[in-house]
Protein backbone atom coordinates (compact mmCIF):
# COMPACT_ATOMS: atom_id res chain seq x y z
CA UNK A 1 0.00 0.00 0.00
CA UNK A 2 1.32 3.45 -0.87
CA UNK A 3 2.17 5.65 2.09
CA UNK A 4 -0.37 8.25 1.05
CA UNK A 5 -3.15 5.65 1.17
CA UNK A 6 -2.44 4.83 4.80
CA UNK A 7 -4.59 6.24 7.55
CA UNK A 8 -2.92 8.13 10.35
CA UNK A 9 -3.82 8.68 13.99
CA UNK A 10 -3.94 12.10 15.72
CA UNK A 11 -0.50 11.27 17.18
CA UNK A 12 1.17 10.57 13.83
CA UNK A 13 3.31 13.73 13.82
CA UNK A 14 4.41 13.01 17.40
CA UNK A 15 5.63 9.55 16.39
CA UNK A 16 7.59 10.98 13.48
CA UNK A 17 9.10 13.68 15.69
CA UNK A 18 10.24 10.97 18.12
CA UNK A 19 11.99 9.17 15.25
CA UNK A 20 9.73 6.14 15.40
CA UNK A 21 10.06 3.41 12.82
CA UNK A 22 6.66 3.50 11.14
CA UNK A 23 5.03 0.47 9.54
CA UNK A 24 1.77 -0.34 7.78
CA UNK A 25 -0.64 -2.11 10.10
CA UNK A 26 -4.22 -2.91 9.05
CA UNK A 27 -4.19 0.08 6.70
CA UNK A 28 -2.73 2.47 9.28
CA UNK A 29 0.72 4.01 9.52
CA UNK A 30 1.76 3.05 13.07
CA UNK A 31 4.97 3.12 15.15
CA UNK A 32 6.54 -0.32 15.57
CA UNK A 33 9.30 0.99 17.85
CA UNK A 34 10.85 4.33 18.83
CA UNK A 35 14.28 2.86 19.56
CA UNK A 36 14.91 -0.55 21.08
CA UNK A 37 11.75 -2.64 21.16
CA UNK A 38 13.28 -4.74 23.96
CA UNK A 39 13.79 -1.65 26.13
CA UNK A 40 10.20 -0.56 25.50
CA UNK A 41 9.03 -4.02 26.57
CA UNK A 42 11.05 -3.91 29.80
CA UNK A 43 9.90 -0.37 30.58
CA UNK A 44 6.29 -1.54 30.53
CA UNK A 45 7.03 -4.62 32.67
CA UNK A 46 9.09 -2.64 35.20
CA UNK A 47 7.81 0.95 35.13
CA UNK A 48 5.37 2.54 32.67
CA UNK A 49 4.98 2.83 28.92
CA UNK A 50 2.36 4.28 26.59
CA UNK A 51 0.94 3.11 23.30
CA UNK A 52 -1.02 4.96 20.65
CA UNK A 53 -3.82 2.54 19.82
CA UNK A 54 -6.06 5.05 18.09
CA UNK A 55 -6.26 2.76 15.07
CA UNK A 56 -8.71 0.70 17.12
CA UNK A 57 -12.28 1.87 16.72
CA UNK A 58 -14.62 3.16 19.40
CA UNK A 59 -18.25 2.35 18.58
CA UNK A 60 -21.04 3.78 20.73
CA UNK A 61 -24.39 2.00 21.02
CA UNK A 62 -27.38 3.67 22.54
CA UNK A 63 -31.04 2.90 23.10
CA UNK A 64 -33.56 1.12 25.26
CA UNK A 65 -32.94 -2.11 23.36
CA UNK A 66 -29.17 -1.82 23.53
CA UNK A 67 -28.58 -4.28 26.36
CA UNK A 68 -30.88 -6.93 24.89
CA UNK A 69 -29.17 -6.39 21.53
CA UNK A 70 -25.70 -6.90 23.05
CA UNK A 71 -26.96 -10.08 24.71
CA UNK A 72 -27.92 -11.33 21.25
CA UNK A 73 -24.76 -10.03 19.54
CA UNK A 74 -22.00 -11.14 21.93
CA UNK A 75 -20.83 -14.56 23.14
CA UNK A 76 -20.24 -13.16 26.63
CA UNK A 77 -23.31 -11.97 28.52
CA UNK A 78 -23.90 -8.21 28.74
CA UNK A 79 -26.04 -8.96 31.80
CA UNK A 80 -22.70 -9.08 33.66
CA UNK A 81 -22.47 -5.32 33.13
CA UNK A 82 -24.32 -4.85 36.41
CA UNK A 83 -23.36 -1.24 37.05
CA UNK A 84 -22.24 1.76 35.04
CA UNK A 85 -18.47 1.58 34.51
CA UNK A 86 -18.24 -2.20 34.19
CA UNK A 87 -16.26 -3.61 31.25
CA UNK A 88 -16.57 -7.02 29.62
CA UNK A 89 -14.33 -8.86 27.17
CA UNK A 90 -16.19 -10.84 24.51
CA UNK A 91 -15.96 -12.50 21.14
CA UNK A 92 -18.25 -11.43 18.31
CA UNK A 93 -19.29 -14.66 16.58
CA UNK A 94 -20.77 -15.50 13.21
CA UNK A 95 -23.68 -17.92 12.96
CA UNK A 96 -21.28 -20.83 12.62
CA UNK A 97 -19.61 -19.95 15.94
CA UNK A 98 -16.49 -18.61 14.21
CA UNK A 99 -14.77 -15.57 15.75
CA UNK A 100 -15.46 -12.37 13.77
CA UNK A 101 -13.58 -10.23 16.29
CA UNK A 102 -12.79 -9.83 19.96
CA UNK A 103 -13.73 -6.63 21.75
CA UNK A 104 -14.31 -4.90 25.05
CA UNK A 105 -17.75 -3.49 25.82
CA UNK A 106 -18.07 -0.75 28.45
CA UNK A 107 -21.37 0.09 30.13
CA UNK A 108 -21.42 3.87 30.32
CA UNK A 109 -24.73 4.04 32.23
CA UNK A 110 -28.38 4.49 31.28
CA UNK A 111 -28.86 3.24 27.74
CA UNK A 112 -25.24 3.87 26.63
CA UNK A 113 -22.62 1.26 25.77
CA UNK A 114 -19.22 1.59 24.13
CA UNK A 115 -17.37 -1.08 22.15
CA UNK A 116 -13.69 -0.98 21.24
CA UNK A 117 -12.94 -3.19 18.23
CA UNK A 118 -9.80 -4.10 16.29
CA UNK A 119 -8.57 -1.86 13.47
CA UNK A 120 -8.37 -4.57 10.83
CA UNK A 121 -11.93 -5.72 11.44
CA UNK A 122 -13.59 -2.37 12.21
CA UNK A 123 -15.48 -1.94 8.96
CA UNK A 124 -16.59 -5.57 8.81
CA UNK A 125 -17.72 -5.36 12.44
CA UNK A 126 -19.73 -2.17 11.89
CA UNK A 127 -21.51 -3.69 8.89
CA UNK A 128 -22.25 -6.90 10.83
CA UNK A 129 -23.46 -5.05 13.91
CA UNK A 130 -25.70 -2.75 11.84
CA UNK A 131 -27.23 -5.69 9.94
CA UNK A 132 -27.98 -7.57 13.17
CA UNK A 133 -29.37 -4.37 14.70
CA UNK A 134 -31.76 -4.02 11.76
CA UNK A 135 -33.00 -7.57 12.40
CA UNK A 136 -33.72 -7.37 16.09
CA UNK A 137 -33.16 -3.93 17.63
CA UNK A 138 -33.98 -1.24 15.06
CA UNK A 139 -34.08 1.57 17.62
CA UNK A 140 -30.48 1.10 18.73
CA UNK A 141 -28.16 3.74 17.32
CA UNK A 142 -24.63 2.77 16.25
CA UNK A 143 -22.06 5.53 16.16
CA UNK A 144 -18.48 4.78 15.06
CA UNK A 145 -16.26 7.31 16.83
CA UNK A 146 -13.32 8.03 14.54
CA UNK A 147 -13.19 11.37 16.36
CA UNK A 148 -11.64 9.55 19.34
CA UNK A 149 -8.01 8.76 20.09
CA UNK A 150 -6.98 5.91 22.40
CA UNK A 151 -3.80 5.90 24.48
CA UNK A 152 -2.90 2.88 26.63
CA UNK A 153 -0.68 3.60 29.66
CA UNK A 154 0.62 0.30 31.02
CA UNK A 155 3.01 -0.92 33.69
CA UNK A 156 3.33 -1.21 37.47
CA UNK A 157 3.72 2.58 37.78
CA UNK A 158 1.26 3.47 35.01
CA UNK A 159 -1.56 4.60 37.26
CA UNK A 160 0.48 6.82 39.56
CA UNK A 161 2.27 8.38 36.58
CA UNK A 162 -1.05 8.99 34.85
CA UNK A 163 -2.32 10.82 37.93
CA UNK A 164 0.89 12.86 38.15
CA UNK A 165 0.64 13.84 34.50
CA UNK A 166 -3.12 14.27 34.30
CA UNK A 167 -4.37 15.32 37.75
CA UNK A 168 -7.83 16.08 36.33
CA UNK A 169 -8.32 12.33 35.73
CA UNK A 170 -7.36 11.29 39.26
CA UNK A 171 -10.73 11.72 40.93
CA UNK A 172 -12.55 9.66 38.30
CA UNK A 173 -9.99 6.85 38.17
CA UNK A 174 -8.46 6.56 41.64
CA UNK A 175 -10.86 3.91 42.90
CA UNK A 176 -11.41 2.03 39.65
CA UNK A 177 -11.15 -1.75 40.04
CA UNK A 178 -9.66 -3.78 37.17
CA UNK A 179 -12.00 -3.98 34.18
CA UNK A 180 -13.88 -0.87 35.23
CA UNK A 181 -14.03 2.56 33.60
CA UNK A 182 -15.21 6.07 34.37
CA UNK A 183 -16.05 9.13 32.30
CA UNK A 184 -14.62 12.55 32.99
CA UNK A 185 -15.44 15.51 30.73
CA UNK A 186 -15.81 13.42 27.59
CA UNK A 187 -12.77 11.25 28.34
CA UNK A 188 -13.27 7.59 29.24
CA UNK A 189 -10.54 6.20 31.47
CA UNK A 190 -10.57 2.41 31.80
CA UNK A 191 -8.46 0.07 33.93
CA UNK A 192 -7.93 -2.31 31.05
CA UNK A 193 -5.06 -3.19 28.72
CA UNK A 194 -3.30 -5.70 26.51
CA UNK A 195 0.06 -6.19 28.22
CA UNK A 196 -0.57 -8.27 31.36
CA UNK A 197 0.31 -5.23 33.48
CA UNK A 198 -1.81 -2.79 35.43
CA UNK A 199 -2.71 0.50 33.83
CA UNK A 200 -5.28 2.48 31.91
CA UNK A 201 -6.69 2.76 28.44
CA UNK A 202 -7.76 6.35 27.87
CA UNK A 203 -10.28 7.24 25.15
CA UNK A 204 -10.53 10.93 24.44
CA UNK A 205 -11.53 13.37 21.69
CA UNK A 206 -8.75 13.43 19.09
CA UNK A 207 -8.00 17.13 19.63
CA UNK A 208 -6.67 16.39 23.12
CA UNK A 209 -4.46 13.45 22.19
CA UNK A 210 -1.16 15.29 21.66
CA UNK A 211 -1.43 17.24 24.93
CA UNK A 212 -2.24 14.06 26.83
CA UNK A 213 0.72 12.22 25.27
CA UNK A 214 3.12 15.10 26.01
CA UNK A 215 1.92 15.33 29.61
CA UNK A 216 2.60 11.61 30.10
CA UNK A 217 5.99 11.95 28.38
CA UNK A 218 6.76 14.76 30.85
CA UNK A 219 6.38 12.22 33.68
CA UNK A 220 8.79 9.82 31.98
CA UNK A 221 6.19 7.42 30.61
CA UNK A 222 8.09 5.70 27.78
CA UNK A 223 6.59 5.68 24.28
CA UNK A 224 6.23 2.06 23.19
CA UNK A 225 5.34 0.72 19.76
CA UNK A 226 3.37 -2.12 18.28
CA UNK A 227 6.45 -4.35 18.47
CA UNK A 228 6.59 -4.21 22.27
CA UNK A 229 2.81 -4.42 22.42
CA UNK A 230 3.04 -7.74 20.58
CA UNK A 231 5.75 -9.29 22.79
CA UNK A 232 3.93 -8.08 25.92
CA UNK A 233 0.58 -9.53 24.91
CA UNK A 234 2.21 -12.81 23.82
CA UNK A 235 3.88 -13.17 27.23
CA UNK A 236 0.51 -12.36 28.82
CA UNK A 237 -1.10 -15.14 26.75
CA UNK A 238 -3.53 -12.73 25.07
CA UNK A 239 -4.79 -13.58 21.60
CA UNK A 240 -4.19 -11.38 18.59
CA UNK A 241 -7.16 -11.36 16.24
CA UNK A 242 -6.25 -12.60 12.75
CA UNK A 243 -3.36 -14.69 14.08
CA UNK A 244 -4.53 -16.67 17.09
CA UNK A 245 -8.17 -16.72 16.03
CA UNK A 246 -10.45 -15.85 13.14
CA UNK A 247 -13.71 -17.08 11.56
CA UNK A 248 -12.29 -20.59 11.09
CA UNK A 249 -12.17 -21.33 14.84
CA UNK A 250 -14.54 -21.04 17.76
CA UNK A 251 -13.64 -19.38 21.07
CA UNK A 252 -13.35 -22.89 22.56
CA UNK A 253 -10.63 -23.67 20.03
CA UNK A 254 -8.74 -20.44 20.77
CA UNK A 255 -8.45 -20.60 24.56
CA UNK A 256 -11.47 -18.35 25.11
CA UNK A 257 -14.07 -20.80 26.45
CA UNK A 258 -14.12 -18.71 29.64
CA UNK A 259 -15.55 -15.77 27.68
CA UNK A 260 -18.54 -17.69 26.32
CA UNK A 261 -21.58 -17.50 28.62
CA UNK A 262 -23.64 -20.60 27.75
CA UNK A 263 -25.64 -20.78 30.98
CA UNK A 264 -29.27 -19.70 31.13
CA UNK A 265 -30.21 -20.48 27.55
CA UNK A 266 -29.49 -16.97 26.22
CA UNK A 267 -29.88 -17.09 22.44
CA UNK A 268 -26.74 -15.33 21.20
CA UNK A 269 -25.50 -15.50 17.63
CA UNK A 270 -23.33 -18.61 17.26
CA UNK A 271 -24.71 -20.42 20.31
CA UNK A 272 -26.43 -23.23 18.41
CA UNK A 273 -23.33 -23.85 16.33
CA UNK A 274 -21.09 -23.98 19.42
CA UNK A 275 -23.38 -26.50 21.11
CA UNK A 276 -23.58 -28.64 17.98
CA UNK A 277 -19.87 -28.74 17.17
CA UNK A 278 -17.18 -30.58 19.10
CA UNK A 279 -14.06 -28.43 19.33
CA UNK A 280 -11.24 -29.65 17.07
CA UNK A 281 -8.40 -27.71 18.61
CA UNK A 282 -6.94 -26.76 21.94
CA UNK A 283 -4.87 -23.63 22.40
CA UNK A 284 -1.72 -24.05 24.47
CA UNK A 285 1.47 -22.12 25.02
CA UNK A 286 4.87 -23.42 23.92
CA UNK A 287 8.25 -22.82 25.47
CA UNK A 288 11.21 -23.54 23.19
CA UNK A 289 13.80 -25.70 24.97
CA UNK A 290 16.60 -25.01 22.47
CA UNK A 291 18.14 -21.87 20.95
CA UNK A 292 16.09 -20.31 18.14
CA UNK A 293 12.89 -18.33 17.68
CA UNK A 294 9.47 -19.81 16.97
CA UNK A 295 7.25 -17.88 14.54
CA UNK A 296 3.62 -18.00 13.45
CA UNK A 297 2.57 -20.80 11.07
CA UNK A 298 5.41 -23.14 12.02
CA UNK A 299 4.43 -26.81 12.38
CA UNK A 300 4.18 -28.57 15.73
CA UNK A 301 4.19 -32.35 16.20
CA UNK A 302 3.51 -34.48 19.27
CA UNK A 303 2.18 -37.88 20.28
CA UNK A 304 -1.35 -36.75 19.34
CA UNK A 305 -0.51 -35.63 15.80
CA UNK A 306 0.11 -32.23 14.24
CA UNK A 307 -0.69 -28.64 15.07
CA UNK A 308 0.50 -25.15 14.22
CA UNK A 309 1.91 -22.10 15.92
CA UNK A 310 -0.44 -19.13 15.68
CA UNK A 311 1.83 -16.52 17.30
CA UNK A 312 5.47 -17.01 18.15
CA UNK A 313 8.42 -14.89 19.04
CA UNK A 314 11.08 -13.99 21.52
CA UNK A 315 10.06 -13.37 25.13
CA UNK A 316 12.23 -10.57 26.55
CA UNK A 317 11.20 -11.46 30.11
CA UNK A 318 12.07 -15.17 29.77
CA UNK A 319 14.96 -14.63 27.33
CA UNK A 320 13.56 -17.61 25.45
CA UNK A 321 11.21 -18.16 22.55
CA UNK A 322 7.52 -18.64 23.38
CA UNK A 323 4.44 -19.22 21.27
CA UNK A 324 0.71 -19.79 21.23
CA UNK A 325 -0.24 -22.93 19.30
CA UNK A 326 -3.36 -24.57 17.90
CA UNK A 327 -3.03 -28.25 18.80
CA UNK A 328 -5.30 -31.32 18.67
CA UNK A 329 -7.74 -31.66 21.58
CA UNK A 330 -5.71 -34.50 23.08
CA UNK A 331 -2.80 -32.13 23.76
CA UNK A 332 -2.20 -31.04 27.37
CA UNK A 333 0.18 -28.80 29.27
CA UNK A 334 3.49 -30.32 30.34
CA UNK A 335 4.21 -32.40 27.24
CA UNK A 336 7.35 -32.36 25.15
CA UNK A 337 6.71 -31.60 21.47
CA UNK A 338 8.73 -30.58 18.42
CA UNK A 339 8.47 -27.40 16.36
CA UNK A 340 9.80 -27.03 12.83
CA UNK A 341 11.97 -23.92 12.96
CA UNK A 342 13.63 -23.14 9.64
CA UNK A 343 13.81 -26.74 8.52
CA UNK A 344 14.88 -28.24 11.85
CA UNK A 345 12.67 -29.92 14.45
CA UNK A 346 13.44 -28.28 17.81
CA UNK A 347 12.23 -29.42 21.24
CA UNK A 348 9.54 -27.42 23.01
CA UNK A 349 7.23 -27.92 25.97
CA UNK A 350 3.50 -27.23 26.15
CA UNK A 351 2.46 -24.85 28.92
CA UNK A 352 -0.77 -23.26 30.08
CA UNK A 353 -0.60 -19.53 29.28
CA UNK A 354 -0.07 -16.85 30.49
CA UNK A 355 3.71 -16.91 30.59
CA UNK A 356 4.08 -13.60 32.44
CA UNK A 357 1.65 -11.39 34.36
CA UNK A 358 2.30 -8.35 36.54
CA UNK A 359 6.03 -8.66 36.03
CA UNK A 360 6.12 -12.26 37.31
CA UNK A 361 7.05 -15.37 35.36
CA UNK A 362 4.19 -17.85 35.77
CA UNK A 363 5.64 -20.92 34.08
CA UNK A 364 8.64 -23.07 34.85
CA UNK A 365 11.31 -22.06 32.35
CA UNK A 366 13.61 -25.00 33.09
CA UNK A 367 14.73 -27.04 30.10
CA UNK B 1 29.57 6.93 10.00
CA UNK B 2 27.20 4.11 9.19
CA UNK B 3 29.11 2.83 6.14
CA UNK B 4 32.87 2.61 6.86
CA UNK B 5 35.05 3.35 3.82
CA UNK B 6 37.56 0.57 4.52
CA UNK B 7 35.04 -2.26 4.16
CA UNK B 8 33.41 -4.04 1.23
CA UNK B 9 29.72 -4.87 1.13
CA UNK B 10 27.25 -7.30 -0.40
CA UNK B 11 23.81 -6.61 -1.82
CA UNK B 12 22.47 -8.87 0.95
CA UNK B 13 23.83 -6.44 3.59
CA UNK B 14 26.92 -8.20 4.89
CA UNK B 15 30.11 -6.21 5.47
CA UNK B 16 33.45 -7.78 4.55
CA UNK B 17 36.87 -6.84 5.88
CA UNK B 18 40.04 -8.24 4.32
CA UNK B 19 42.66 -8.96 6.99
CA UNK B 20 46.44 -8.74 6.58
CA UNK B 21 46.66 -12.54 6.23
CA UNK B 22 44.19 -12.58 3.35
CA UNK B 23 41.26 -13.98 5.34
CA UNK B 24 37.97 -12.06 5.42
CA UNK B 25 35.82 -11.14 8.41
CA UNK B 26 32.04 -10.92 7.94
CA UNK B 27 29.23 -9.15 9.81
CA UNK B 28 25.99 -7.34 9.01
CA UNK B 29 25.73 -3.64 8.27
CA UNK B 30 24.31 -0.82 10.33
CA UNK B 31 21.47 -0.58 7.82
CA UNK B 32 20.73 -4.32 8.14
CA UNK B 33 20.55 -4.30 11.93
CA UNK B 34 18.41 -1.17 11.80
CA UNK B 35 15.94 -2.91 9.49
CA UNK B 36 15.88 -6.05 11.64
CA UNK B 37 15.38 -4.34 15.00
CA UNK B 38 16.65 -5.86 18.24
CA UNK B 39 18.69 -8.97 17.46
CA UNK B 40 17.90 -11.82 19.88
CA UNK B 41 19.62 -14.89 18.36
CA UNK B 42 22.72 -15.51 16.23
CA UNK B 43 23.62 -18.91 14.80
CA UNK B 44 27.06 -19.04 13.20
CA UNK B 45 28.56 -21.66 10.87
CA UNK B 46 30.93 -24.30 12.25
CA UNK B 47 34.62 -23.66 11.54
CA UNK B 48 35.80 -26.03 8.85
CA UNK B 49 32.65 -25.69 6.78
CA UNK B 50 33.22 -25.06 3.07
CA UNK B 51 30.91 -22.40 1.68
CA UNK B 52 30.16 -21.05 -1.79
CA UNK B 53 29.66 -17.38 -2.53
CA UNK B 54 25.99 -16.53 -1.88
CA UNK B 55 25.34 -19.65 0.20
CA UNK B 56 23.24 -19.35 3.37
CA UNK B 57 25.64 -19.96 6.22
CA UNK B 58 24.33 -18.19 9.32
CA UNK B 59 21.03 -17.01 10.80
CA UNK B 60 20.14 -13.86 12.69
CA UNK B 61 16.76 -13.69 14.42
CA UNK B 62 15.43 -10.37 15.65
CA UNK B 63 12.29 -9.51 17.55
CA UNK B 64 10.69 -9.02 14.14
CA UNK B 65 11.99 -11.66 11.76
CA UNK B 66 14.63 -14.19 10.82
CA UNK B 67 17.36 -13.26 8.33
CA UNK B 68 19.73 -15.55 6.46
CA UNK B 69 23.35 -14.46 6.31
CA UNK B 70 25.15 -15.35 3.08
CA UNK B 71 28.79 -16.16 2.47
CA UNK B 72 30.19 -13.13 0.64
CA UNK B 73 32.95 -15.24 -0.94
CA UNK B 74 33.69 -18.90 -1.60
CA UNK B 75 36.05 -20.53 0.90
CA UNK B 76 36.40 -22.23 4.26
CA UNK B 77 34.99 -20.92 7.52
CA UNK B 78 37.95 -20.65 9.88
CA UNK B 79 36.39 -18.94 12.91
CA UNK B 80 33.02 -17.99 14.40
CA UNK B 81 32.46 -15.27 17.00
CA UNK B 82 31.05 -16.92 20.13
CA UNK B 83 30.82 -13.58 21.88
CA UNK B 84 28.16 -12.34 19.47
CA UNK B 85 26.23 -15.63 19.79
CA UNK B 86 26.20 -15.16 23.58
CA UNK B 87 25.36 -11.44 23.33
CA UNK B 88 23.22 -10.93 20.21
CA UNK B 89 22.49 -7.32 21.25
CA UNK B 90 26.06 -6.41 20.22
CA UNK B 91 24.95 -6.64 16.59
CA UNK B 92 22.73 -3.62 17.26
CA UNK B 93 25.14 -1.82 19.56
CA UNK B 94 28.17 -1.91 17.25
CA UNK B 95 27.51 -3.83 14.02
CA UNK B 96 31.02 -3.28 12.62
CA UNK B 97 32.70 -4.65 15.75
CA UNK B 98 30.23 -7.53 16.16
CA UNK B 99 31.76 -9.76 13.50
CA UNK B 100 30.11 -13.13 12.93
CA UNK B 101 32.61 -15.41 11.15
CA UNK B 102 35.85 -15.49 9.16
CA UNK B 103 36.46 -17.15 5.81
CA UNK B 104 39.70 -18.10 4.06
CA UNK B 105 38.77 -17.20 0.47
CA UNK B 106 39.23 -19.85 -2.22
CA UNK B 107 39.01 -17.32 -5.04
CA UNK B 108 40.37 -13.87 -4.11
CA UNK B 109 39.05 -12.37 -7.35
CA UNK B 110 35.52 -12.58 -5.93
CA UNK B 111 36.41 -9.76 -3.52
CA UNK B 112 36.75 -7.33 -6.40
CA UNK B 113 33.12 -7.92 -7.31
CA UNK B 114 31.78 -6.72 -3.93
CA UNK B 115 30.33 -3.24 -3.42
CA UNK B 116 32.42 -0.36 -2.14
CA UNK B 117 31.10 1.95 0.59
CA UNK B 118 29.60 4.50 -1.81
CA UNK B 119 27.74 1.86 -3.84
CA UNK B 120 26.45 0.19 -0.69
CA UNK B 121 25.36 3.49 0.83
CA UNK B 122 23.35 4.16 -2.31
CA UNK B 123 21.73 0.70 -2.08
CA UNK B 124 20.84 1.17 1.60
CA UNK B 125 19.35 4.62 0.93
CA UNK B 126 17.24 3.30 -1.93
CA UNK B 127 15.76 0.61 0.34
CA UNK B 128 14.71 3.13 2.96
CA UNK B 129 12.23 4.78 0.61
Amino acid sequence: MAQSAQRTTPLNAVHHALGARMVAFAGWEMPIAYGSQLEEHHRVRRDAGMFDVSHMLVVDLRGGQARAFLQRLLANDAAKLAAAGRALYSCLLDRGGGVLDDLIVYFLGGERYRLVVNAGTAEKDCAWIAARRDECAPEVTIEPRRDFAIVAVQGPRAREKTWDALPHLRAASERLAPFHAAESDGTLIARTGYTGEDGFEIMLPAAGAVALWQALAGKDVAPAGLGARDTLRLEAGLNLYGQDMDETVTPMEAGLAWTVALDGGRDFIGRAALLGRAPRWRQLGLLLLEPGVMRGRQKVRGGWGAGEITSGGYSPTLNRSIALARLPRAAAAGEEVEVEVRGKWLRARTVAPPFVRHGKVLISAEC
Amino acid sequence: MTTPQNLKYTKSHEWVRTEADGTVTVGITFHAQEQLGDVVFVQNPQPGRKVKQGEECAVIESVKAAADIYAPVTGEVIAANHDVADHPERVNQDPYAAWMFRIRPGDPTELAGLLDAAAYQQLAESEKH
